[in-house]
């Protein structure tokens, strides 16, 4: 019998995926990652993508991510996903607006905000369009 | 026989009354029920990532998070404070907003400056007639908020706290207990406190892709931003509970006050007709 582990996807609003699997895909920073039980502890940020998991009994389920942090544990595995499209200068954009809505003075951000909104956007869509191209091919 | 008809009029307008309080009392409690599954929703995320942020305190990286260590002094304090967009939910915000105004208070007597994070509307409107000085809002959130509109608020607070500004951040919200009880709760989040310390067993460390500090930073961000969120829900879950309390006694009452009003109504039947008759009688008599 394959060595087994769990794998928790979670994201802030709800839970995705709980169960025991033999293998975990990852789309991480630097590549995309293979996991198995009795990896080295390992943390690091995950891009947009599919997350694959092959469960005990051999199937494959795949989930898609927009990005995240990654953590393996020798028999644990979590994914804490994002549900919000994230990238640093958006946040920047947010954060301006939040404070002019405070300050009640909103005008000139605009063009700025549209403009990192609208890349995050891109690279999510390109992301999920990848996973469902995937996704076709193994049927 | 004017008395009469005023008294029915009143009547009538206070039954309308108890419609809407009625009405209002189960759209109250079927949101109530949605929000509490919502709040289920999001403990796994809380929890995962606390878990992790305990390993990775017991790992002996060469990065420690300025989140997590103690500042000496303490010049300015920040406030998140979670209110209710909508009011007619009884005390809620009122005791809240005691609460925070409370440390506040504290705070200012030792002479410590106070920046506030206003999400909810009434908690805007509350610290904006208050002295102290709102850095960013957010309002509208809905009755399902996403993490996404909570973001720029937040962040701002945390920018607060990198440069400097502030040295340590509060979040104030509504714990709900169950559906009769909802307290106010003070809960410090940076420096965050308490995630840690068992006793070490091992010497290891995680393997950083691609460096410890922007996943480190990352991961940190993440666990406030969830912190605040999970806030936020609990803050819903409760204002729909305190609005259901709130409209159930109001309905009660408009009952009892619809039955007073009755009686008097009667009464001033039976006089009228009272009079009337003596009136016929005492024609009748003189003719």
């Amino acid at each position: 019998m394959a060595m087994t582990m769990h794998v928790d996807i979670v994201s802030a609003e709800v839970e995705i995926y709980s169960g025991t699997v033999t293998e975990v895909y990852v789309p991480a920073e630097m590549g995309e990652v293979g996991i198995m039980a009795h990896h080295a502890p390992l943390i690091t940020k995950m891009k947009p993508g599919e997350v694959r998991v092959v469960t005990d009994g051999g199937s494959t389920e795949s989930f898609f991510v927009s990005g995240g942090i990654l953590e393996v544990q020798p028999h644990v595995v979590t994914i804490l996903s994002d549900t919000a499209l994230r990238a640093a200068d958006l946040d920047e954009a947010a954060a301006l607006e939040a404070k002019a809505r405070a300050e009640a003075a909103m005008s000139d951000k605009k063009t700025d905000y549209d403009y990192a909104h609208a890349k995050a956007e891109l690279i999510e869509a390109v992301a999920q369009l990848e996973t469902i191209n995937k996704l076709r091919k193994r049927k | 026989m004017a008395g009469a008809k005023e008294i029915r009029s009143k009547i009538s307008s206070v039954k309308n009354t108890q419609k809407i309080t009625k009405a209002m009392e189960m759209v109250a409690a079927s949101k109530m029920r949605k929000a509490q599954e919502r709040m289920k929703a999001a403990r796994p995320y809380a929890e995962k990532i606390r878990n992790v942020l305990a390993h990775l305190a017991q790992a002996h990286s060469e990065y420690k998070h300025s989140y997590l260590s103690e500042r000496e002094e303490v010049k300015r304090v920040g406030y998140i404070v979670v209110s209710s967009d909508r009011g007619l939910c009884g005390g809620l915000n009122t005791n809240m907003f005691k609460a925070a105004v409370l440390q506040m208070a504290e705070w200012d007597e030792k002479g410590v400056e106070v920046d506030v994070c206003a999400i909810g509307k009434k908690s805007i409107s509350f610290f904006s007639r208050f002295k102290a000085k709102v850095i960013s809002e957010a309002s509208q959130l809905g009755d399902t908020p996403s993490l996404e509109e909570l973001i720029g608020a937040v962040k701002v607070m945390l920018d607060a706290y990198d440069e400097g500004k502030i040295d340590r951040l509060y979040l104030v919200y509504n714990e709900f207990v169950n559906t009769m009880t909802q307290t106010p709760r003070v809960h410090q989040l940076i420096p965050a406190s308490g995630i840690v310390d068992k006793e070490l067993t091992h010497h290891w460390d995680y393997i950083y892709e691609p460096d410890s500090k922007p996943v480190i930073d990352g991961l940190m961000l993440r666990f406030i931003e969830s912190q605040v969120y999970s806030g936020v829900i609990e803050n819903i879950a409760s204002e729909m509970s305190a609005r259901m309390l709130a409209m159930k006694s109001a309905t009660d009452n408009a009952g009892d006050i619809i039955k007073e009003l009755q009686t008097i109504y009667n009464k001033a039947r039976q006089a009228s007709i009272t009079q009337e008759i003596s009136e016929i009688v005492s024609g009748a008599a003189a003719v």
